[in-house]
């Protein structure tokens, strides 16, 4: 991506005029051609070596290449190095080159896209990359946006438009565009032809929401903004054409130009690995220092009198420059501390984790067919420390889906399920739902399961008949009826289609509408109502009524509400029934239902007329049109007769609760940040149990100014902190804390809960009172936060990651949420819905949210502690390695001579010992996935950076060095004196080298076999087979053939077939195994026995109770007793009740016509996409009883 | 799941492998493997330890030092390194049959052979017989790769041309008068080496492969006259050559020498006075180094090796021990099976 900014020169303005190719081509926009692949065949190896080097580590090792290469110094042969490195630069190049060639892939079939450009006179099929700035283009319904274009004209009145911007803001709404008023008629080639007009806009930028621009056309001129404009990654729906010209192509789109390289994120594994590589290189430093002065002591003390033997070379002049040689001849044998596979092994390994997230069924979701997917591969066992998860609500949390559940009418409640003891039964998949069959227009999704409702209707009594009549009259809905009977709900709330689809399935169903009429289906029987005038709904009314007249004439003024609302509206006569269904509205609130209040009036058909008149006057005003509306309503909606309430379900997604509740018990801090009311978000907290009645206080900050908010957070800090000064002995200790204003959460036992809205958050967010959130934020036990903008959200997890030091996680579904997704420390999309946004800045993604526990509680553990271990032995086995040259040094006058063969310095972390410890970092398990989801604290290890950390280095370096001494000093002592049993000489390097070679290969595998936990087929073909080739390779490095072909680089030769044909070799191989190793065995096994962990536990009962079936954990959803309501049954913009009663958006079209030629087979209307996911309205999908185990 | 598998693209492999469910063993460090597992290991080593301890003991070794740093040593004489040609005689008596085959190594201390420069100053090519070699030395042997005249050494290199050049002749000293104890060179080095990695090169006479060569500086002799008595053991494959090429991997190391093993000697050194005459041509005082002769007899464990013996008996107790604290901390603290 960078590369092609460089190029372009800075454009400062735009111009481009249609169809003028020779003109536009002046000033050489960009074409249509998208590349987001880096390489080519060519540039692949240099760019990609070029890369490469950048890191440290491998410049590290190429200057060590260097540094092998003068002969003055050159302890090692270079091929020590090369080899390591070649392999570990060609691993990565293969890697990136297969990233690479997707990305090719990808931008072909892009590329190559079909799109209708005007060329000469006519439409001809063209490639997207062949597309130019200035091209006419026509696009089709359902077609994707090749480039960013300007709306000539559509086949819609107006030159309206249609557009869904999922890919672009994750948004599935649909939005309008229109057309210029000027462009709007040209509908037909040849006027598109003699187009010729220039706009003159804004340069490329990266602004999905503003562009400013003129369109110049015979010598007038236009403003253009967003409104005109269509985006490259937006899908046309409902509108069967449109022809746009071509402003911005490839990479300079709005699209292109948002997609910037995400930052890089680094996991604290990553970060304190770096710290450990500098410290072990402070380490080798050191150890060549002291190797260094010791050369010079001995040169001069016995070297200078060596002479005789082995004379100085001529540059060296003196015992100190050939101690300074010495240095770095140590740090070229000594290197090996470091160990060049690292990097690149820790990178299998995350590899490897992430295609265990692709590949677990258990994270896969049939319904949507949508499997989890790792899309960052360096974050694995990040996922192991998470601290902290802020959860997006709406489509994260709950599914989006209203579920008519419960209704109360006329003082009678319907929706709970009794049994044959008149007891209250819980609702399971075996209860038996309501037969709607009598009803040929029902909705097969729709369940109910309380049968006396039915029965009510059917018996037609008035009240249950008056209800549903509401429901499915007073809406904003729009039907399409693609097929006879086969009736299709468009909603702009998914309440409001609840609402009315619950009325279809009782028999009373909403057909079709016209901006005048409703025609309903009672009964079977058609009948149509006159419309006469929709009472919007908006956020200071929280109601909406709808005026009809019904067949025998009869005016009713139908309303829905707020309860609060509706019951001030009352009439004195419907005071009884209020009492009622107030007592029933607290039940449905304390189930976490979201409540709506239903009444009505018949008018006066002389009052309405004189209303009416005042409605259609004030509707004219300019000033204060909405105060007045307001007032005209007000003035209708008095004295209402209550009819009943509903109770809708803001379903949750499956196994929210359980999710929740496991995670608490990992302690992890949950904080929902969402940008829903206040209401909403409360109800859905006191639904997924984040919220109890039980808790001590929940605290709601919703101050408007600094002050007040300020206010708010001190005095609940105060209250939490007085309470559990009270409630323990040590206060005075304590209020010394409180004074330091030091935040002790463990000494809280009690239970609070903070509810903060968007408006307080932004003052709270400042400097002065960021640091009293947060204390408070972190004594309470739930955090929600609500009506928060995206930026807000990623504010709130930035503060979080600044100050806590801990690891967090976001997870969300819409563009709203990619902020805080990118902010984090991980980021988690809901994929498996129509927004990309989110998915796209995720590093993970799967399709339902309870999947998150599975992820940190299964595989981020396991990611953990795999790459805790792993790094644990990779620094043991190394120091093991290496450190004997240092032991050596002072027994052979310090002359960094090696003491193993070359050959098994080249080899030892590539092939002797690399796949064993790799086998396990990739399949290792302490406990299964069962029990790590049994047992959630099983996670807390990983949060308190447990398994690997400083001390954790310390202690592995500690066994390191020790085995490196033992492999040294054993063979040592025992070398003095040894003889082959034919007594001839055998205490000669290349013995001694095999003999700890052999050892020390000997001691690693045996310590891999005690750090594996979990022996697959794997493993031990991995185990066994690297002792195996070791000893292959032995004794073929060491034949007769390899050194009659190179003589010089195999010196070894035959000395593995006399050495290891010593019992004494042999019996000095074994003692230095045993001693290295059984310590280290003795220690864990005390330290088990002594100190054991949750995890030993756990592997304890693992062990004897290995068929233990899968457990459910039973935390059934509990009832609870709450006072809570939530009246919420809108979406929060205001309704289409213009739009519908003006007709603007209504098509004339029949359901055959939909079937005309240039339209799509599933062809749809205005809304239908928005709605896809909520197709069936209020429903759970048949599929769902086909559905994989939910959780386990 | 009774439902009709639906060839859903998207759905992961059902197989132990993407499942992680591969069957496995997990292996526990529980005591019931531990706690045995030590005793057993304890035991065996202190059987080892006891049977090396017993061999180890009743393997004779007499070792005396001839630098002739001391005064009263027999080579205090030739321990001047003005002194040419010097010949000692060191007597020493033993008591009783020393048991054969009895094996001479000479030793040498604070000498390094491991040091990089020395080790590497060698040219592997030459010593397996190519003759481009001969000619052209590798640079590692400098600065013994050509000598003044820039004429090639061969065999180059600071290894060879340090070669250990004191001789030993021994007698048994019967009724005073000395008596000839033969020492047999043959086969003292590896097979491998005068077999595979040193070669002569194939140019009868021997002699004529050296033509434009010279020897090592500090050689009194060129290599293909190394052994007058055998024409075979000249040249790369001479035995005390091998023997020194392989270099020490420690400072203070011991070489053989001979083997006794003709006649009468087979069975061992009888009890007796014996006499060993030594061309003392090697000199060591400049750099504190040591020189000695070493007779010893081996079993099957090599030679006498007292340190392995000790080690595992230590080491075996020490598991042992091990295992009781372990024995007493599990039955103390086990921590219960259910949680």
């Amino acid at each position: 991506m960078a590369f092609w900014r460089r190029k372009t020169h800075i454009e400062e303005e735009r111009h481009v005029k249609a169809n003028a190719w020779d003109y536009n081509e002046n000033f050489s926009y960009a074409d249509n051609h998208i590349k987001t692949s880096k390489y080519n065949v060519l540039t692949f190896l240099p760019i990609n070596l070029f890369e490469q080097f950048q890191r440290v580590a491998n410049a590290y090792f190429l200057l060590l290449l260097i540094l092998q290469l003068i002969p003055g110094i050159s302890s090692l042969s270079w091929f020590t190095t090369i080899v390591p490195l070649v392999l570990v630069l060609v691993i990565t190049a293969v890697k990136d080159a297969t990233d690479d060639f997707f990305r090719y892939k990808s931008d072909q079939q892009v590329n190559n896209r079909q799109s209708q450009v005007l060329i000469n006179g006519s439409l001809q099929n063209e490639k997207w990359m062949k597309i130019r700035v200035g091209d006419i283009i026509k696009l089709e319904n359902n077609q994707f946006v090749a480039a960013d274009i300007l709306l000539l004209s559509s086949s819609e009145p107006y030159g309206l438009c249609y557009i869904e911007t999922a890919e672009l803001d994750g948004e599935t709404n649909l939005k309008v565009r229109q057309a210029l008023t000027i462009t709007s008629d040209f509908g037909d080639i040849s006027k598109l032809m003699d187009f010729d007009g220039e706009v003159i806009c804004e340069p490329p930028n990266n602004k999905l929401d503003k562009f400013t621009g003129t369109l110049h056309l015979r010598d007038s001129k236009h403003p253009l903004d967003n409104e005109n404009l269509l985006l490259r990654g937006c899908v046309l729906r409902n509108t069967e054409w449109c022809f746009g010209m071509v402003i911005f192509a490839g990479l300079q789109t709005k699209l292109m130009q948002n997609c910037g390289r995400t930052t890089f994120k680094r996991t604290s594994i990553d970060k304190l690995m770096n710290t450990l590589v500098l410290w072990i290189f402070a380490f080798l430093i050191c150890m060549g220092v002291v190797l260094a002065i010791g050369n010079t002591l001995w040169e001069s003390w016995t070297g200078r009198n060596f002479q005789v033997f082995l004379p100085w070379d001529d540059f060296q002049s003196s015992a100190v420059f050939s101690g300074f040689l010495t240095f770095w001849s140590y740090i070229i044998i000594l290197n090996t501390v470091m160990p060049i596979s690292l990097y690149v092994s820790v990178e299998v390994l995350r590899l490897g984790h992430s295609y265990f997230i692709n590949w677990d069924q258990r994270m896969y979701h049939s319904q949507t067919n949508t499997a989890a997917e790792a899309r960052t591969t360096t974050l694995n066992e990040e996922l192991g420390q998470v601290e902290y998860v802020f959860s997006d609500k709406t489509g994260t949390l709950t599914q989006n889906i209203m579920v008519f559940k419960k209704c109360s009418i006329n003082g009678q409640t319907y929706g709970d399920v009794y049994d044959e003891f008149k007891q209250k039964g819980e609702i399971t998949e075996k209860t038996d739902c309501v037969d709607f069959s009598f009803n040929p227009l029902y909705d097969r999704g729709f369940k109910f399961y309380d049968g006396r409702l039915v029965e009510a209707i059917k018996l037609e009594d008035p009240a249950e008949q008056d209800f549903f009549r509401l429901l499915a009259l007073c809406h904003t809905v729009m039907p399409e009826e693609k097929s006879e009977g086969h009736l299709v709900y468009q909603a702009q709330s998914p309440d409001e289609g609840a609402l009315v689809t619950a009325a279809r399935n009782f028999g009373f169903v909403f057909r079709t509408r016209t901006p005048e009429t409703i025609t309903l289906c009672e009964l079977g029987r058609a009948v149509t109502y006159q419309l006469l005038a929709i009472l919007d709904f908006n956020n200071v009314r929280k109601r909406m009524s709808v005026i009809v007249r019904n067949p025998q004439g009869q005016i009713t003024l139908y309303s829905k509400g707020a309860d609060t609302i509706i019951f001030d509206l009352l009439d004195p006569s419907s005071q009884d029934l209020m009492y009622t269904t107030s007592e029933h509205l607290n039940g449905f609130a304390g189930e976490g239902l979201r409540t709506l209040a239903l009444a009505y009036k018949d008018l006066d058909e002389d009052y309405f007329e004189i209303w009416m008149k005042k409605l259609i006057s004030a509707s004219t005003v300019i000033e204060n049109r909405e105060d007045q509306l307001a007032v005209l309503y007000e003035e209708i909606e008095q004295g209402l007769k209550l009819l009943g309430a509903t109770a809708i379900e803001d379903k949750l997604q499956d196994g929210v609760p359980e999710t929740i509740a496991s995670l608490a018990l990992a302690d992890i801090k949950i904080w929902v940040l969402t940008g829903d009311k206040l209401e909403t978000a409360m109800n859905i907290g006191y639904s997924c149990h984040m919220l109890r009645d039980d808790m001590n206080e929940v605290f709601v900050i919703s101050g408007h100014t600094l002050l007040e908010v300020q206010q708010q957070l001190r005095s609940a800090k105060e209250q939490i902190l007085g309470l559990s000064r009270v409630s323990s002995a040590g206060d005075v200790e304590k209020a010394e804390m409180f004074a330091d204003g030091s935040v002790y959460e463990e000494t809280i036992i009690a239970e609070y809960a903070l509810v903060i809205n968007g408006h307080s958050l932004a003052h709270a967010m400042e400097p002065q009172l960021e640091h009293v959130l947060l204390d408070l934020a972190c004594l309470c036990k739930t955090v929600i936060c609500c009506r928060v903008t995206p930026m807000q959200k990623a504010q709130v997890v930035e503060l979080v990651k600044r100050h806590k030091r801990a690891v967090t996680l976001a997870i969300g579904d819409g563009a709203n949420d990619v902020s805080m997704i990118k902010t984090a420390h991980i980021g988690v999309g809901i994929s498996g819905q129509e927004g990309m946004q989110a998915v796209l800045a995720s590093d993970y993604s799967f399709a339902q949210f309870r999947y998150l526990r599975r992820l940190l509680l299964v595989h981020g553990r396991w990611s953990y502690f795999r790459m805790c271990n792993f790094l644990w032995y990779f620094f043991y086995k190394n120091f093991a390695f290496t450190l004997v040259h240092f032991w050596y040094g002072f027994f052979c006058g310090f002359s960094a001579q090696t003491v193993y063969d070359q050959w098994f310095i080249t080899l030892f972390n590539i092939v002797y010992t690399s796949l064993p410890v790799l086998a396990m970092g990739l399949f290792d398990q302490d406990v299964s996935d069962q029990n790590s989801l049994h047992y959630p604290s099983l996670y807390k290890p990983g949060q308190q950076n447990l398994f690997f950390n400083k001390r954790q280095f310390f202690l592995c370096t500690l066994q390191g060095v020790s085995t490196s001494s033992l492999l040294f000093f054993i063979p040592y002592a025992a070398f003095s004196v040894l003889v082959k049993e034919d007594g001839s000489y055998i205490s000669d390097q290349h013995v001694f080298a095999v003999t700890i070679a052999t050892s020390l290969v000997i001691v690693v595998t045996v310590q891999i076999g005690l750090d594996t936990h979990y022996w697959t087929v794997v493993n031990h073909f991995f185990v066994w087979g690297s002792l195996i080739v070791y000893f292959a390779i032995l004794f073929a490095m060491q034949s007769d053939g390899m050194f009659g072909i190179f003589t010089s680089s195999y010196p070894f030769v035959g000395t593995a077939r006399n050495c290891l044909s010593e019992k004494s070799v042999w019996l000095v191989i074994l003692l230095t195994s045993v001693v290295c190793v059984v310590p280290g065995m003795a220690v864990s096994f005390l330290t088990v026995e002594l100190f054991p962990t949750l995890t030993d536990k756990v592997r304890h009962v693992q062990q004897f109770r290995r068929r233990q079936g899968p457990q459910e954990q039973s935390l059934r959803r509990v009832r609870r007793t709450s006072s809570h309501r939530s009246a919420y049954a809108f979406s929060h913009q205001q309704g289409y009740g213009e739009l519908i009663t003006s007709g603007k958006n209504m098509k004339m079209s029949t359901p055959s016509s939909t079937g005309s030629p240039g339209r799509t087979p599933q062809s749809s209307t205005w809304i239908e996409n928005m709605l896809k996911r909520k197709n069936a309205v209020s429903c759970v999908s048949d599929e769902s009883t086909g559905a994989p185990a939910k959780t386990d | 799941m009774v439902k009709e598998e639906k060839e859903i693209a998207n759905r992961p492999d059902n197989t132990a492998f993407t499942q992680q469910r591969l069957p496995a063993w997990q292996p526990m460090l529980s005591a019931g493997i531990v706690i045995p597992g030590f005793v057993l290991i304890g035991l065996a080593f202190i059987g080892i330890g006891v049977a090396l301890f017993v061999t180890s003991r009743s393997i004779t070794v007499l070792e005396i030092d001839y630098t002739g740093i001391e005064k009263d040593s027999a080579c205090f004489k030739c321990s001047n390194a003005d002194v040419k040609n010097c010949v000692c005689n060191l007597e020493f008596s033993i008591d009783s049959l020393f048991e054969g085959p009895v094996f001479f190594y000479y030793g040498l201390s604070n000498y390094f052979q491991n040091y990089r420069k020395y080790a590497a100053s060698r040219d592997d090519e030459q010593l397996s017989g190519d003759l481009d070699a001969f000619t052209a030395p590798s640079d590692s042997c400098s600065p013994y790769d050509y000598n003044g005249n820039d004429k090639p050494i061969v065999p180059c290199g600071a290894i060879a041309n340090s070669m250990f050049n004191d001789t030993f002749v021994l007698y048994r000293v019967v009724n005073g008068a000395n008596k000839l104890v033969p020492l047999d060179g043959k086969g003292i080095a590896w097979w491998t080496d005068y077999n595979v990695k040193f070669r002569n090169p194939s140019v009868t006479p021997l002699k004529n492969a050296f033509n434009n060569t010279v020897k090592p500086i500090f050689w009194p002799k060129p290599a293909y006259q190394l052994d007058a008595s055998d024409p075979a053991n000249n040249g790369f494959i001479n035995q005390d050559f091998l023997v020194w090429m392989r270099r020490a991997a420690l400072p203070d190391f011991r070489k053989l020498y001979r083997r006794i093993t003709d006649g009468e000697y087979a069975k061992g050194l009888p009890a007796g006075n014996y006499s060993l005459t030594i061309a003392y041509n090697y000199p060591v005082q400049s750099f504190e180094g040591r020189k000695k002769v070493v007779f010893s007899n081996v079993s099957w464990m090599g030679g006498k090796n007292e340190f392995l013996g000790i080690a595992y008996l230590v080491v075996g107790s020490l598991c042992v021990l091990m295992s009781i604290v372990m024995l007493i901390v599990y039955a103390k603290f086990k921590f219960p099976e259910e949680d």
